[in-house]
């Protein structure tokens, strides 16, 4: 009897034993993967080798110089070598992860004939009318004509002459060394129109540590797709000043020539407004000496604040603002100046916040007061405004004066208030920052999501970083080619994408979702049912030891 | 804006003075306008409106220059397309029955509508893009407009100004009642008007007093109208409008004698330069008749009547361009007395300030023989601070009961007693007056119930779920895994040695 009942509790304990043992599977097959798939969080791949790649990635600036000689600019057997290559390639020294060289590739060949005869004018503004006519050189290449060197095409002590548009003339020199003399002087004239160590350094200002370079070069704007311009004029007392100012005419005629001619920077809006009773935050200083008033170099950091609040910013677009100001000074503080470090009243009574605008003080003639009755009528002087906003423009964008070479002519910008080459560099300045900003933002984001495992990786932010990574690359070959416009484009597609994977909401998901939280969630399901699973394990564990060692014994 | 530098100029760009055409007259013009209205039930109400029209199509230009037209506002109208926008922002609700109809109505909280021109294509987008401007300029939670609670009325809301085809697609509708009204939106509408707050009537905008009030209401409405007679152009008109309703109990001490300094704590100094008109007018209409009730000063030098809302008025007029109204003390402090105050009575009724301070009210009521008279007071149901809630078991908040004190007239007249000799039980309160004695009565103390989120609710639904999830798991776990058999019974255990011992030496067989 005890038998067949032994055997049927055998049989019992085995199937038990069996029912235990296919939980444990089904936990560990089926649970577990099905748990770790639904609370997973979507994390869709990101090329981050490629992001890493990124931050070694070197930059090599290709400045494509065609050099012409003229006849007799070199000696005869010299000039039978006639065309061929040259490449000068140097390391521009920045504390910067990227690595940046500019190569200038010099195409030297003979004058074509009608070069030959428009270098033969009496004088250079001439020959460049000549030059003009024909099509236009691609951004960012530049021409060097050689002439001779006793050529009267320049005056007699002049070495070199940049024009404004890409075009610079160097004498030559009949001498045995005559190609190396003149590469070094053709290297001076096109470092001087195209890459210097400080616009690189201005455009990295905000990447570099802070050191000589930060402080005074982090005057230029951030490179963005677009830019508003704001022309404010405050009027702080209108019952004693009735100002009108021809702003529409101004700007037609002043500020969108120069804007066209940026357009390969950015779009620019420009509007202007005229503000009452907006004062500057700081009182003016009375100078007895004479009977004016000042405002001190240190004061000046104070006067914006409380005149931004009014300004308002752009409602319709996120493009950075530069703001303008005309500030008509109230009866009480006429005439006004403003007084640099030493004391001295600057002459154009304006300056300048960097990233911000700029502020000029435009006192009322005095004799306007004489005999009318208040408030006196006052028309701005746009000429006298606008050379001074202007010079401001010029300086937020980082159009900087160019370093010359000893002893070369320099032609002034033309009618538009900027020449082909500064564009030039103002692209190139654009581009590097741009490369510099993606990179950085790439990596940044790169590495939140290696840090914080919780953030939900979307699509559509995966293929936003993969068209920056790629932008990157492209811009970044484009420049080696020396492409200047496409590769300044493709900056602005990596800074545009690699912004908009960075900000893009769905990151934040699942952010705040700590693991105490999670685990008070789990806890009470998965503590009851673990435990039965682990300590039937344990059991089955323990009986099977057993079982193994009992024939041993019986040996 | 740290670093600043004075602009050395390098490059003088050289411009040619270019050929100065004669400028135009000013194409803007502005118009400020405030109505005084002392109210039926005895508050203030005060109405500002400033107008600013702008003979310009706006959509034309791509440059812009603005004047007296606020910039973001006109960028606004010619980036979205609009043709008309009306958003106004309000705190508190017009009581019709005791303040007559406003001059301007709003609902409680934000409202927002607008037209778009029918060259918009997208009209969601750019109405969803509009709010988000509109929240960014005014401080207000307009964002939080989407497709849920935007409307597109096909009947009512037709456009106020000039309309050429009323296609009612191109307009959008929505409020948010929810909507909380305060000083961060007053600013920024204070800066859209020209003189700022530093002239003419908008002097008078001091926030800590306009929001001191029963009702708040501001606005802005842009339409375009007419340029003039022929109505060829167009010309574009800002209206922004504040309407305010002063409690005349709390600001006055129980009078309804008024000023605008006692109103606004500031007095008219200077009319806006900028200003074609600006204007007061004071609503002095039920009173004139009934033989000089109040005064108003200085004495207005004109009246203007008109029929306004259905009922003819008078309104006495302050024009603040006419130099002699602004008197020699170089302010203008409009002043209404009343001659009969209006009804007796007295109420005192100070404010409470949260966790600081209790409500208290009082009044003096003479009451009729054999009448029932109601006090009744609204009240908000507040949420508490989570910290401050009282555990689950709790009876709630207690208000404490009312208190009547009164002199009540006796039947029999007493004789006067010396007060020293007398019971005691008689001379607590001392009667003035032999004809009647004080009562004092108390209320119930009223119990009542605060909402109470359920902070709890969520874990306990996990929790709840996972133990019957848990216990069922376990159940059917040991079912599966576990042997049941038949225990054989055994002489074992302790207890049973232990009964059968009893067992035996009671004399009954063991078990």
């Amino acid at each position: 009897m005890a038998a067949p009942g032994a055997a049927a509790t055998d049989l019992e304990v085995v199937r038990g034993k069996r029912a235990a043992l296919f939980f444990a599977a089904v936990v560990i097959v089926l649970g577990l993967p099905l748990w770790w798939k639904t609370t997973e969080t979507y994390r869709a791949p990101l090329p981050y080798s490629q992001i890493s790649g990124l931050n070694s990635l070197q930059l090599r600036l290709m400045v494509p110089v065609t050099v012409v000689f003229t006849q007799e600019s070199v000696p005869l057997d010299d000039q039978e070598k006639l065309p061929f290559t040259v490449v000068h390639e140097r390391e521009i020294p920045l504390k910067y992860k990227l690595k940046i060289k500019c190569r200038f590739q010099k195409a030297y060949r003979r004058a074509l004939d009608h070069e030959e005869e428009a270098l033969s004018l009496g004088s250079i503004q001439e020959a460049e009318t000549m030059f003009a006519e024909p099509s236009e050189q691609a951004e960012g290449s530049l021409t060097v004509y050689v002439i001779s060197e006793h050529s009267s095409l320049l005056p007699q002590d002049m070495m070199s002459y940049i024009g404004p548009k890409r075009m610079a003339v160097v004498r030559g020199i009949m001498h045995r060394e005559a190609f190396n003399i003149i590469g070094r002087r053709v290297i001076q004239v096109a470092q001087a129109m195209s890459l210097t160590e400080d616009v690189l350094a201005a455009a990295l200002a905000d990447h570099l540590p802070e050191d000589k370079w930060s402080s005074d070069k982090r005057r230029p704007l951030k490179s963005s797709l677009g830019y508003e311009i704001t022309f404010s004029l405050l009027n702080p007392d209108p019952k004693s000043h009735d100002v009108h100012w021809d702003i529409e005419g101004a700007v037609r005629r002043y500020v969108q020539p120069f804007l066209n001619a940026l357009r390969a920077v950015g779009n620019f809006s420009v509007d202007s407004q005229i503000l009452y009773y907006a004062v500057l935050g700081v009182n003016p200083r009375f100078d007895p000496a004479s009977s004016s008033y000042y405002l001190a170099a240190h004061s000046l950091p104070h006067v914006i604040n409380p005149v931004e609040s009014r300004l308002g910013s752009s409602a319709a677009s996120l493009y950075p603002v530069l703001n303008f100001l005309l500030y008509v000074p109230e009866l009480a503080h006429s005439p006004l100046y403003i007084q640099d470090k030493d004391g001295a009243p600057v002459a154009t009574n304006a300056f300048h916040s960097p990233r911000w605008g700029g502020i000029m003080v435009y006192n009322v003639d005095p004799k306007a007061y004489n005999g009318s009755e208040l408030p006196v009528r006052v028309k701005v002087d746009m000429v006298r405004v606008m050379e001074v906003f202007l010079a401001q423009l010029r300086l937020l964008f980082g159009i900087a004066q160019p370093q010359l070479p000893p002893k070369c002519l320099f032609s002034g910008p033309k009618s538009e208030g900027i020449m082909s080459w500064e564009l030039d560099r103002l692209l190139w300045a654009r581009s590097v920052e741009n490369l510099a900003t993606a990179t950085t933002t790439l990596t940044s984001l790169a590495q939140l999501l290696g840090k914080i495992s919780n953030i939900v990786i979307k699509d559509d932010v995966a293929s936003e970083v993969y068209r920056a990574v790629a932008a990157v690359q492209k811009a970044a070959e484009e420049l080696a080619s020396g492409h200047l416009a496409s590769a300044f484009v493709a900056s602005q597609e990596a800074v545009t994408s690699s912004e908009r994977a960075f900000f893009d909401p769905s990151l934040l998901h699942l952010l705040y979702f700590p693991d105490d939280q999670k685990f008070a969630i789990y806890i009470p399901l998965f503590l009851p049912m673990a435990v039965p699973i682990l300590l039937s394990l344990f059991k089955i564990f323990l009986e099977t030891r057993k079982s193994w060692k009992k024939p041993e014994k019986i040996d | 804006m740290a670093a600043t530098a004075p602009l050395s100029l390098l490059v003088l760009l050289l411009l040619g003075p270019g050929v100065w055409g004669q400028t135009e007259p000013p194409r803007d013009s502005l118009r400020e306008e405030l109505v005084i209205t002392p109210l039926p039930s005895g508050d203030v109400a005060a109405t500002f409106q400033f107008r600013t029209r702008w003979d310009s199509e706006l959509q034309r230009e791509e440059v812009s220059h603005y004047r007296l037209f606020p910039k973001a506002l006109g960028q606004l109208i010619s980036k979205y397309s609009l043709r008309e926008l009306h958003l106004s922002l309000t705190q508190g609700f017009w009581r019709t029955r005791y303040w007559g109809t406003p001059f301007l109505q709003a609902p409680s909280g934000a409202e927002l509508w607008a037209w778009f021109q029918d060259t918009v294509t997208d009209v969601d987008k750019s109405w969803k893009e509009l709010s988000n401007v509109l929240s960014g300029i005014f401080c207000a939670s307009l964002n939080f407009i989407d497709s849920t609670n935007t409307v597109t009325p096909s009947a009512s809301f037709k456009p106020l100004g000039l309309a050429n085809g009323t296609d009612h697609s191109f307009l959008r509708y929505a409020v948010l009642p929810r909507e909380v009204v305060c000083t961060e939106n007053l600013t920024p509408w204070k800066k859209l008007l020209p003189c700022s707050s530093k002239a003419g009537l908008s002097v008078l905008l001091k926030a800590d007093r306009l929001f001191h009030t029963s009702y708040h209401s501001q606005a802005v409405h842009i339409r375009p109208v007419c340029r003039d007679a022929r109505c060829a152009s167009i010309s574009w008109e800002l209206r922004q409008t504040l309407s305010v309703v002063f409690d005349a109990f709390v600001t006055g001490q129980g009078k309804q004698d008024w000023s605008l300094f006692r109103m606004f704590s500031r007095t008219l100094t200077e009319p806006c330069p900028l200003a074609s008109e600006s204007r007061v007018y004071v609503d002095v209409t039920n009173y004139s008749q009934d033989n000089e009730t109040l005064e108003v000063y200085p004495p207005p030098l004109t009246t203007y009547q008109d029929v306004v809302l259905g009922t003819r008025k008078t309104y006495a007029v302050y024009d603040l361009l006419d130099t002699a109204v602004i008197n020699n003390s170089r302010s203008l402090n409009l002043q209404l007395k009343w001659k009969r105050p209006p009804g007796n009575g007295y109420i005192h009724y100070q404010p409470a300030q949260d966790r600081m301070q209790p409500h208290l009210l009082e009044m003096l009521i003479q009451l009729p023989a054999s009448s029932v008279t109601k006090v009744s007071i609204q009240f908000e149901r507040a949420l508490l601070k989570w910290t401050e809630y009282t555990p689950d078991p709790n009876h709630g908040f207690y208000v404490s009961p009312s208190v009547l004190s009164a002199l009540v007239p006796s039947e029999v007249a007493a004789q006067p007693v010396d007060w020293e000799e007398s019971p005691l039980f008689n001379t607590l309160f001392p009667a003035s007056d032999s004809s009647s004695y004080f009562v004092r009565l108390y209320t119930e103390p009223l119990l009542v119930s605060l909402p109470t989120p359920d902070f709890s609710m969520p874990y306990n639904v996990i929790c709840l779920t996972c133990t019957v999830v848990a216990v069922c798991y376990g159940s059917f776990y040991n079912l599966l895994t576990r042997t049941f058999q038949i225990e054989e019974p055994s002489k074992g255990g302790l207890a049973r040695r232990l009964a059968n011992l009893i067992r035996r030496a009671r004399g009954v067989p063991p078990l």
